[in-house]
């Protein structure tokens, strides 16, 4: 039986890999003040996981990412409703944000949004959304 | 007043758990008791100073509508007529339905009627008149087709639904323009404000609307095909509605409405020749039945159409002699028909050319019969109250007023000779009925079940009625101050006084009754001879075959319409949507004169942009003239780069990033799903349907291109963004301002755009996951 050698991808898919997941992450952080967010976040890990899948077959992912994608969709939109409705707890209107700065150790003085936590929501959700459908869509015979 | 109407609707909930005892104690003598005790109640009424009586109570007063009962002298004749005649034909029933039929159905039927017919006379609101009229046409339908099983049962009752409910809505489009009119929903108010309504411009409309309703229900030509058909119920229903009382119901909204519209010339016009027509065609096409219900039906129809001609004259003996004749018909009509369903039950027959000589068999029944139709034929004799009516019949037509106009002036002149020509077919038809049945030939081996005369419980009911014939005929004026007057007074809007008189000396309306016999006579002793003429008329054109045309042609019209349009191919609906928003939308822009193009503020362009659209273009009409399908997903794949290229060039970074990303993924499920599916695009399309999809695209998309062109050059509001811009750090805390409209200050769009995302893939889990097998359910 012919045995394709995928050496190079492989290789290359795991470095890349890491690459685009750090990207992502950084688009996800950093989208409250310069280009990125929830959105394109999630697009971007999916992009890394895809990649993973072309070069490791879904074998080898289930091993290293046991995660079922399908329950990041309403884990994603669990933490953006939480988010709208936990602005009643402060007796405001569903879905108002704050932020303030804090002092963290490491990381110094930083600013944090509730609307990162929202953005969280996004990006679980459009990375379950992603995947799944990719990989249902791939693994049907 | 409520109670006494809707006693029969409120009882005839008890009915079904009554008739479950049916096999002891028939349904009938419980529901019996109903209509006599509403007879009890409304005949204390009766008496020279009766005055009329209102009562109210509130339904829906915002809208004005409440149950306001009026009774006066019209509405109480009316009401004695439904529960008397009720009462009777309830006891006819009893013998003439087997236990073994479904009672319980029919009585929550009849009561349903009577309460509806209650109601309609009563109401002096119209929106509750009208609730109630169709209350009687509904119940009707259900009472024709009582024997649902029978082919023809269901065709008469479909038939009388669709045009009495056609003339219902018409009506209640009759009294919304009245009550826009005049602001009240009251007849009575109205009635007293009849200027107003007079001096509308929609009073027409109004009157016309309204005509129709009356019309139709009271089987006026030429919607007076549906009472023949109605036929197939049973008897008792065909003595209760089709002859006392429903087909009443078209005259009772005339003589209610004549107070106001008696004036007017159009009204006499119409409802007089309405009524005229119906009474020659009717009495004319009753010659011509086999059927001893059809002769009937039509007789009701001719009968209806006199009375209706009387209450379009207009004049005060007009309206005395029109109330008059409905007492009248409604006595020997009512007697007839039970007769006649004696006749049918006694002999399993009621073909008249099967019957004949029954008058040994059936002496009784021979003995009504005769009451019953000379009273119809009007015979000059003074026991017989039909003969009065039609005596003041004719002096009214003799008597009507000069005509304004010349179609009034000629009807008036030509109105005496139709009701003439009318009575005599009435005669014929009458003693055709008689005869027919009672006398001439013995067949008795053609009939089904040998002859003998009915049970004494069927033979009560037309008993009474007939009785009420001759007590009428002998003392009509015992009637008349008491009872008739008022309900003239209430049709002509003034006092009335007449005196019923059966001599009047040799009158010329007598010698109109006179002529009618001798001529009568004459036309049924040679009637086998003179039948010939009904091949030429009506020969095969009868409005039956009209209406049946209609029907079938509506079907299969709007059939063909359907499949004209509705052909299961997507294409063409996305053509005809397309088509359908270009004209409305481009016509709507031309109307308000829309499109402008303004070259004011247009930002210079550059030679980037146009390199970019010029690739975006080329890879567009690449799309439409790619074979392959993968090709043509991969084309479209350049133009979703090059749009997420001007959107760098148009700096927006979000976007971009978002568009590259989205645009390679569903590139790549295209790839993934069209890489299994057959190449579509090998199907040739003729020419014609290419040349259409073209014209229609370039078309929407020069419309959508001029729009937005339009719609920068019309910059009408400043814009919002500013607003964002500025706030942004401040409120949202964050610089991006994209990633804060959408997560803070807009982020409820964004909750539910990634709700619409979870759904999507929930869906497409399951479309793929979930496979029905071949043969499962």
């Amino acid at each position: 039986m012919y045995k394709p050698n995928d050496l190079i991808l492989r290789t290359t898919t795991s470095l890349i890999a890491f690459i685009l997941l750090g990207f992502s992450i950084y688009l996800l952080l950093a989208g409250h003040n310069a280009p990125g967010g929830g959105f394109i976040g999630g697009l971007m890990t999916s992009a890394a996981i895809v990649l993973m899948y072309m070069a490791y077959g879904s074998a080898v992912l289930e091993k290293v990412l046991p995660i079922n994608y399908r329950l990041l969709i309403p884990t994603g939109l669990l933490i953006a409703v939480g988010t709208g409705l936990a602005s009643f707890i402060f007796g405001e209107a569903f879905l108002s944000h704050t932020y303030g700065y804090f002092h963290v150790p490491v990381f110094g003085e930083l600013e944090l949004a509730t609307a990162m936590l929202f953005d969280f929501g996004v990006y679980f959700t459009v990375l379950g959304v992603t995947i799944s459908i990719i990989l249902s869509i791939a693994n049907d015979h | 007043m409520l109670y006494i109407v809707l006693i029969p609707l409120l009882l005839s909930c008890i009915i079904p758990f009554i008739s479950k005892i049916k096999h002891k104690l028939h349904t009938g003598l419980f529901v019996f008791l109903i209509p006599t005790v509403i007879f009890i109640y409304f005949i204390r009424f009766v008496g020279t100073e009766f005055e009329p009586v209102r009562q109210s109570y509130n339904w829906i007063p915002s809208l004005g509508i409440n149950f306001d009962f009026y009774l006066d002298g019209l509405s109480l004749l009316f009401a004695l007529l439904i529960s008397g005649i009720g009462a009777l034909v309830v006891l006819y029933s009893i013998y003439y339905l087997d236990k073994g039929e479904r009672l319980g159905h029919f009585y929550v039927y009849l009561l349903m009627f009577m309460s509806a017919m209650l109601g309609v006379v009563l109401s002096d609101n119209i929106f509750v008149l009208y609730t109630f009229w169709e209350l009687t046409s509904i119940s009707s339908f259900l009472l024709i087709g009582y024997w649902h099983f029978k082919e023809k049962s269901r065709y008469g009752a479909l038939k009388s639904m669709l045009i009495t409910i056609f003339g219902g809505l018409s009506m209640f489009g009759g009294f919304i323009l009245l009550s826009v009119m005049t602001g009240t929903t009251s007849i009575q108010v109205m009635i007293q404000n009849a200027e107003v309504i007079m001096n509308s411009p929609y009073m027409p409309l109004a009157l016309g609307f309204m005509l129709i309703g009356a019309f139709t229900k009271s089987a006026q030509f030429p919607f007076h095909i549906w009472l023949p058909d109605a036929m197939e119920a049973p008897t008792p229903v065909s003595a209760y509605l089709h002859s006392a009382t429903m087909v009443k119901a078209g005259l009772f909204l005339v003589a209610r409405f004549s107070p106001i519209f008696a004036d007017y010339e159009w009204f006499f016009i119409i409802v007089s020749v309405a009524g005229i027509v119906t009474l020659c065609w009717g009495s004319y096409m009753a010659v011509h039945q086999t059927d001893l219900k059809a002769i009937l039906a039509f007789s009701t129809i001719s009968q209806l159409g006199m009375i209706m001609a009387m209450l379009g004259f207009g004049t005060e003996a007009a309206a005395f002699a029109a109330v008059f004749h409905i007492l009248c018909h409604a006595t020997f009509k009512g007697s007839l028909f039970m007769v006649a369903g004696i006749v049918d039950h006694e002999t399993g027959t009621r073909d008249i050319r099967k019957l004949g000589g029954l008058m040994t068999f059936m002496p009784m029944s021979a003995a009504l019969a005769l009451f019953g139709t000379f009273s119809m034929a009007g015979i000059p004799l003074p026991f017989l109250n039909g003969f009065y009516s039609k005596e003041m019949f004719f002096q009214s037509t003799l008597d009507l007023p000069a005509g304004a106009n010349v179609v009034a002036t000629f009807l008036v002149d030509i109105i005496p000779y139709l009701a003439v020509f009318g009575s005599i077919f009435t005669f014929v038809y009458s003693l055709y009925f008689l005869f027919g049945t009672f006398a001439g030939k013995k067949q008795v081996d053609q009939l089904p079940k040998h002859p003998h005369e009915a049970p004494i419980g069927m033979l009560l009911s037309p008993f009474i009625l007939v009785l009420g014939v001759i007590l009428i005929g002998l003392f009509p004026n015992a009637f008349n101050g008491t009872f008739i007057a008022h309900a003239a007074e209430a049709v002509a809007g003034s006092a009335v006084v007449e005196n019923i008189k059966f001599w009047h000396g040799l009158s010329p309306a007598f010698q109109m009754s006179l002529a009618v016999v001798a001529i009568g006579t004459i036309l049924v002793s040679t009637r086998r001879k003179w039948s010939k003429v009904y091949t030429f008329v009506p020969g095969g054109r009868s409005i039956n075959n009209i209406y049946d045309a209609i029907i079938s042609k509506l079907d299969s019209w709007s059939r063909r319409i359907t499949t004209f349009y509705m052909t299961g191919s997507l294409r063409l609906y996305m053509a005809i949507i397309l088509s359908t928003i270009m004209l409305v939308t481009l016509s709507f822009m031309l109307v308000t004169d829309g499109f402008t193009i303004n070259s004011n503020d247009l930002a210079p362009v550059r030679l980037t942009e146009i390199a970019v659209v010029l690739v975006i273009i080329a890879a567009a009409i690449g799309t439409i003239f790619a074979r392959q399908n993968l090709a043509a997903i991969l084309i479209v794949g350049v133009v979703g780069y090059g749009v997420s290229l001007l959107f760098v060039i148009y700096r927006a970074p979000d976007l971009a990033l978002t568009q590259l990303v989205v645009e390679t993924v569903s590139v790549a499920l295209f790839l993934l799903c069209f890489y299994h599916l057959p190449n579509l695009r090998n199907k040739k399309d003729s020419t014609g349907t290419r040349l259409t999809n073209g014209i229609v695209s370039i078309g929407f998309g020069t419309l959508m291109t001029l729009i937005g062109i339009s719609a920068h050059s019309s910059d009408w509001f400043g814009t919002i963004s500013d607003y964002f811009l500025k706030t942004s750090h401040s409120l949202g805390g964050g610089d991006n301002v994209v990633n804060v409209i959408l997560v803070d200050m807009r982020g409820l769009d964004t909750l539910f755009e990634i709700t619409v995302l979870g759904i999507a893939a929930l869906a497409i889990y399951s479309l793929i996951k979930i496979k029905i097998k071949k043969g499962t359910k």
